[in-house]
């Protein structure tokens, strides 16, 4: 593992990114909570990719930037600007929720306050979408630069090919990833495709391309880093190969113990991200135990207010069902 | 006033959107630099406006599509080109999951205006994959205009106002058309709604309904058989496919009592069908005779053969015989 000390990050930064990852899987949690208890309906779980996606999202400028990410992606959304309280506004399908004001299921993020472009459940067809965001920094003469993710079950669609065909062609100003966590639902990486690395990929359109350990928060942090500045410069689009696990089922109507081992499950729980980044934190001088816990119940509160306060959040109005099918009339009736 | 073609009038649309507001982009496959495109709809817009807003793309369908909605998403107005409409087909989840339900799925907050231009129809030999109207694919997807001009006029007028919409369009040139008619339009500028049908000919005895191609021989046909039957017939020309302008056909079926719709479309589920749903629902007590359909046959498309394509096709003796049948009932 890369020493926290080369991110270049100050304490106070490496402990905010920290709270933000613990964060992260206590609001998880919380999704999850409230899905068997029937106040939400569904999660789709970012649980075992927290260090990763904060490392990813914290190198780039997020009131410039552009962000499209699936649906995993919550809290490098929250790193975007996104609060506990949007996220849980989406899982309960309230009007305030600004992803989709309740139309989408939950784990379906944007924000057009913060530059997060809305994700739909058609996976993939978000690449080609950023290649237009990214396109129109060239056309403006700005240097803001687009992320956009999405698994790797998905990289397999067409949309993915085309949209990196095009970025490169253009040398957009865009970073491409893939979250690899090994499984589309149930479908192991071995039948999803036939190379060792989905990286690799970047060779055939003349890309820069890398794989990186998404639990390793500093060769993250650089990565991206770098990146962005890579596609800041004008030098092109980078695409990177984020490895990551999915420590929940692909979702909260599945079941990973029917394709996945005993064993292999209690590696991972053996494994998880979070505690090898707390040993790594407290080994690195950034923060003791006691301060671990503190931020746990610091977090742990945040989420309770921002439960109880999305709870009493208004539902939408049915009126709402009518409205924003087009721009100057209401469709449905 | 000057004489234009159809085409003419669809690049000039272009152009003076292009100059009106500098979002406006333009691409597609060979859309760019001197060829300007398979028909030359943008021809000369790359060297007046520059690679940067008018370029080619890669034959890369649901590429285009995606990079016309992000740049929509970023404030621009694209205008994208399908090469024929039967080459959409790739594009259809990103127009429809993406383009179409932006808006809705983000409350408004997300909006993504765009046209894709794209020539469709019969009539020029293109065999099965050049010549289809694939429009139907579209039909009854709210939040997405279909829509079609049928006169050089509504060439113009209409393309200006589509890419002035805030809402995506999906605009069907009727490649028949192209070069086939002209007209004198109007040099100083003027807007064609999308979003409204046409009553070009007022009249008491029918209705016929139509758009395209085929509306040129309902014209035909109707201002010979006005002189030589003393039939009175009203036209309408659809001009928008989806939404339907359902108050204008209504009140014309109304008032004259029998209807007769023309597509170049195979007969079944197409943009007639819910023009005939919305007349039998609200004004079947005025009617006087069966709503009457004219289409091609339920065959998958059109056949090379020149015979087999002039089987197929909806022609202008076809529509002569069918508003004489309507009109003795």
């Amino acid at each position: 593992m890369e020493k926290l000390k080369a991110t270049g990050l100050s304490k106070k930064e490496i402990v905010e990114a920290y709270r933000m990852i613990k964060l992260g899987r206590v609001l998880d949690e919380r999704l999850w909570q409230l899905t068997r208890i029937g106040k939400s309906s569904f999660i789709i779980s970012g649980q075992g990719s927290e260090v990763g996606q904060v490392a990813m999202a914290l190198p780039f400028q997020h009131k410039e930037d552009m962000f499209l990410p699936y649906y995993r992606d919550m809290v490098a959304s929250m790193i975007w600007g996104m609060s506990t309280k949007d996220i849980l506004l989406g899982s309960l399908g309230k009007q305030e929720d600004p992803s989709s004001h309740g139309r989408q299921m939950p784990n379906h993020y944007g924000s057009v306050e913060h530059n997060i472009v809305s994700f739909g459940s058609t996976v993939t067809t978000q690449y080609p979408l950023a290649t237009g965001v990214a396109y129109s920094a060239i056309l403006n003469e700005k240097d803001y630069v687009t992320l956009v993710t999405t698994g790797e079950g998905s990289a397999a669609e067409g949309d993915f090919h085309e949209a990196l065909n095009f970025a490169g062609i253009k040398k957009l100003p865009i970073v491409f990833v893939v979250e690899n966590n090994e499984y589309a639902i149930s479908t192991p990486v071995e039948d999803e495709f036939s190379g060792k690395k989905l990286a690799d990929h970047a060779l055939a359109y003349h890309i820069k391309g890398d794989r990186i350990d998404g639990r390793d928060f500093a060769a993250t942090y650089l990565a991206f880093k770098e990146a962005a500045d890579y596609a800041r410069s004008g030098k092109g689009p980078v695409l990177i190969e984020l490895m990551v696990d999915r420590m929940t089922a692909h979702s909260s109507d599945d079941d990973q113990s029917i394709y996945r081992s005993d064993d292999e499950l209690k590696a991972l729980r053996d494994n998880d991200v979070i505690p090898v980044f707390e040993k790594q934190l407290i080994e690195e001088g950034y923060l003791t135990e006691k301060e671990l816990d503190d931020i746990l119940k610091e977090v742990t509160d945040e989420v309770n207010q921002a439960t109880d306060e999305a709870e009493q959040s208004p539902d939408p109005d049915v009126s709402e069902l009518y409205k924003h099918v087009y721009a100057h009339t209401e469709g449905g009736r | 006033m000057k004489e234009l073609t159809y085409l003419e009038a669809i690049n000039q649309a272009i152009d003076e959107e292009m100059a009106r507001d500098k979002g406006v982009v333009v691409f597609g496959e060979d859309v760019g630099g001197d060829k300007g495109g398979v028909f030359g709809a943008t021809k000369g817009l790359a060297a007046k406006y520059g690679d940067r807003r008018v370029f080619n793309t890669p034959i890369a369908e649901a590429e285009i599509a995606g990079l016309a909605t992000g740049l929509g998403l970023m404030g621009h107005h694209a205008i994208a080109e399908f090469q024929f409409a039967d080459y959409i087909l790739p594009a259809v989840n990103q127009i429809l999951s993406e383009t179409t339900r932006m808006r809705y799925r983000t409350g408004g907050d997300w909006t993504a205006p765009v046209v894709f231009r794209t020539p469709y129809g019969a009539g020029v030999r293109g065999g099965l994959y050049h010549s289809q109207a694939t429009d139907k694919i579209f039909l009854g997807q709210p939040g997405l205009r279909v829509v079609t001009p049928s006169t050089v006029y509504d060439a113009k007028g209409m393309l200006k106002s589509a890419i002035r919409s805030e809402d995506p369009v999906l605009f069907y040139e009727h490649k028949r058309l192209y070069r086939m008619i002209k007209a004198e339009i109007p040099e100083e500028e003027y807007l064609v709604p999308i979003d409204k049908a046409h009553v070009i000919r007022e009249g008491e005895d029918l209705t016929v309904i139509s758009y395209g191609l085929t509306l040129q021989y309902v014209l035909k046909s109707v201002a010979d058989l006005a002189e030589t039957e003393g039939i009175d017939a009203e036209v309408i020309d659809l001009r928008s496919l989806y939404p339907l302008d359902k108050e204008t056909l209504i009140k014309s079926a109304s008032k004259t009592g029998k209807v007769l719709l023309v597509t170049e479309d195979n007969l079944e589920s197409n943009v007639m069908s819910e023009v005939a749903a919305t007349i039998a629902e609200s004004a079947l007590f005025d009617l006087d005779a069966p709503i009457t359909r004219l289409a091609a046959p339920n065959t998958p498309t059109v056949a090379y053969a020149a015979n087999l394509e002039k089987e197929f096709l909806v022609s202008e003796e076809k529509v002569r015989q069918a508003i004489l049948d309507l009109a003795q009932f």
